[in-house]
């Protein structure tokens, strides 16, 4: 399992576009993508779960990655959080 | 209590009744199912949201069109919260492990998701409150539009009693329990009628809004689909009258039974041809098994029908080649779309009209929108290779119209060798003669086409100029006008004169008593409900083509609709 910490830049926080650039990045690798936030936990293949996840601009976030591809998994989404959802 | 409806599919019926309600349920909180109904809650869940990405894309392409990417992103989300597995996912859960139905699995799942985001700190996060409450809404509506409005059919005979019945609730139907169909408004040509009678379900409709207060879910009903009379908690006396009817009804039906695989040649050995009206590619199977000539009019506009966007070419393809194939070889005739008029497509959008019979309706479309009518084209090219295809134009009156209409056509055609996509290449065009000025033209349209098929709905209209919807004006509309029967017979000795068929795919054709008259005036194909056509096929087998002409010929020295009518019911007591 790959586990990290992720920084919340993009603006609005996870609202609906960057969920969904995040479901569509996740969801291209068979590996379980979850996302931790304080005691909350949000499926990373579901934009519903990350939206309701309320995480706010600023906010951290930790992504537990767990699977055969969970390298490649890792490298793409930490791209997404680095490059703040913009593509 | 008897009420008097107007009978639209023939048959007796004795069952309780089940009231469809007029407005489905919005709210269905913690309704349950029994656990043997789970897969088909699962499927008109999926179904509903398989209908909303559909609506949702249409709908995001018009948004990007019109007002930018920005409002389009909103049904972009929407279409991913369908796709959410814990929102679909969560659904389905509820109706395997909760047993709920589907309208209760989705309103439970967007009222959970509904508080999650009002209970955010997020003033941007709280308005997605109301996306769930759109979507769940778009999928509430989806499945009660769809079967769940039925959801609580008895597996025991019944009668439906109802305002009105969509043709896509008629498809709904469990047909192995629906004995009858009963409904307040409607009438003989609406298109519940039409699939009532090519499912051979017996039905009564406009009965009004008496019948309708007075019919209970549960209650003893009569329907007796030959005369209109609706008996609702009737008498022993009259139960057994009608069961007795009932019996002598399916006796006749049984001697009909065994007529199904024999020709319908008359005893001197003319052969014609008995074929079935229809409309959806689901009634196919059933008709096959009916042993008639083939299909001759499969009305293509079902398919566009009570749905909110168009069917692409691919579904279009997929319904045209099931039935094609289920026929084996034996003609099938698809007439192109016949929209306007009385059908209204809600996903065409089409203007309201003052004269709307006279106005931008079937051919007319198709021309004045030619990317549809390449689509459907291309789809009944393809479909045409997989047995024997036939397409016919509906409401041709130019012959300029029927010649861009087989342009087009050619086109599609070249196309479709192009991509060396195989198509029937002997693919037989044929026209609807259903205006008089196309009628009285038939010499100059047979040199276009391979055959002829006379619709008598419109073509009586047209030619009396009587609107057969307007009930004050009801016994004015006859089949047995002369003027009527004159252009029947002057469209079928021009195509015989130009070596070509005709057929005939209105309502006469099912009519028992108009059957010698047509066949003496040299009808080649008799096309109708497929209840009926067996008595036709009876009919046929019953006389030679001489005694026919005679009848023909003395019908055709009547000079008013009552005399022929007379002279034929006279003639077969």
């Amino acid at each position: 399992m790959i586990r990290f910490d992720v920084h919340v830049a993009a603006e609005g926080g996870l609202h609906a576009r960057p969920a969904a650039l995040l479901v569509n990045c996740a969801g291209q690798y068979q590996s379980r993508v979850t996302l931790v936030k304080d005691q909350k936990q949000a499926d990373g293949k579901s934009i519903l779960g990350i939206m309701t996840l309320g995480a706010s601009q600023g906010d951290r976030l930790t992504i537990e990655i767990e699977g055969a591809d969970e390298k490649q998994a890792a490298a793409a989404l930490k791209e997404l959080f680095d490059k703040r959802f913009e593509s | 209590m008897m009420f008097k409806g107007i009978p639209v599919s023939a048959g007796i019926a004795i069952a309780p009744i089940v009231r469809l309600a007029a407005q489905p349920p919005v709210a269905a909180a913690g309704e349950k199912i029994d656990a043997n109904r789970i897969a088909e809650e699962l499927q008109s869940l999926e179904r509903s949201i398989a209908l909303a990405r559909e609506q949702l894309s249409g709908l995001k392409e018009k948004a990007m069109d019109q007002l930018g990417p920005e409002k389009a992103a909103i049904l972009s989300a929407h279409i991913a919260f369908l796709d959410d597995p814990s929102f679909a996912g969560e659904m389905k859960a509820r109706i395997e492990n909760q047993l709920c139905s589907a309208p209760a699995a989705v309103q439970a799942v967007a009222e959970q998701f509904i508080a999650l985001f009002e209970g955010m700190d997020n003033e941007y996060m709280r308005e997605r409150a109301d996306d769930i409450r759109d979507v769940s809404r778009r999928l509430l509506r989806n499945l009660s539009s769809g079967d769940s409005h039925f959801a609580g059919f008895p597996e025991e005979p019944f009668i439906l009693a109802g305002e009105d019945v969509t043709p896509s609730e008629t498809l709904q139907l469990p047909l192995a329990y629906v004995k009858g169909i009963a409904t307040a408004k409607g009438g003989p040509t609406s298109h519940a009628a039409i699939l009532a009678r090519s499912l051979g379900i017996p039905a009564v409709m406009g009965g009004g809004e008496a019948f309708l207060a007075a019919a209970e879910t549960s209650q003893m009903m009569i329907l007796d689909g030959t005369t209109g009379e609706l008996w609702i908690a009737p008498s022993e006396e009259q139960l057994s009258i009608f069961r007795e009817k009932a019996r002598q009804e399916a006796d006749d039906r049984e001697a009909l039974d065994a007529l199904k695989d024999l020709p319908a040649v008359t005893l001197d050995g003319h052969r014609v041809h008995v074929a079935a009206n229809m409309a959806v590619p689901e009634e196919a199977e059933a008709l096959v098994a009916s042993g008639l000539d083939g299909v001759g009019l499969f009305r293509s506009e079902f398919l566009f029908m009570d749905r909110d966007s168009l069917p692409d070419e691919e579904e279009q393809f997929d319904a045209y080649k099931r039935v094609v194939s289920a026929f084996q070889g034996k003609p099938v005739i698809i007439r192109t779309l016949d929209a306007g008029g009385d059908k209204h497509l809600p996903a065409m959008a089409l203007p309201k009209e003052e004269n709307p019979f006279l106005g931008f309706r079937a051919i007319r479309i198709s021309l004045a929108r030619p990317e549809l009518f390449r689509t459907q084209l291309r789809a009944l090219l393809r479909a045409s290779a997989f047995g024997r295809l036939l397409i016919m134009f509906p409401m041709i009156s130019h012959v300029e119209q029927l010649r861009e209409a087989k342009r087009l056509l050619e086109e599609a055609k070249e196309e479709l060798r192009m991509s060396k996509a195989p198509f029937d290449e002997q693919l037989a065009v044929g026209m609807m003669m259903e205006i008089p000025s196309a009628c009285l033209q038939a010499d100059a349209f047979a040199k276009e086409v391979q055959f002829f098929s006379i619709g008598t709905n419109d073509l009586v209209q047209y030619t009396l100029a009587v609107d057969r919807m307007n009930e004050s004006i009801a016994h004015l509309y006859s089949y047995y006008h002369p003027a009527v029967l004159r252009l029947i017979a002057h469209v079928i000795d021009a195509s015989h004169r130009a070596g070509i068929w005709t057929g005939l795919c209105g309502e006469m054709a099912g009519d028992p008593l108009a059957t010698e008259l047509l066949l003496g005036m040299g009808l080649d194909e008799f096309s109708g409900a497929a209840a009926v056509m067996p008595k036709v096929k009876a009919r046929i087998r019953s006389t030679t083509i001489d005694q026919a002409r005679k009848v023909a010929r003395y019908a055709l020295s009547l000079s008013s609709a009552g005399d022929v009518y007379r002279y034929l019911h006279d003639k077969t007591e």
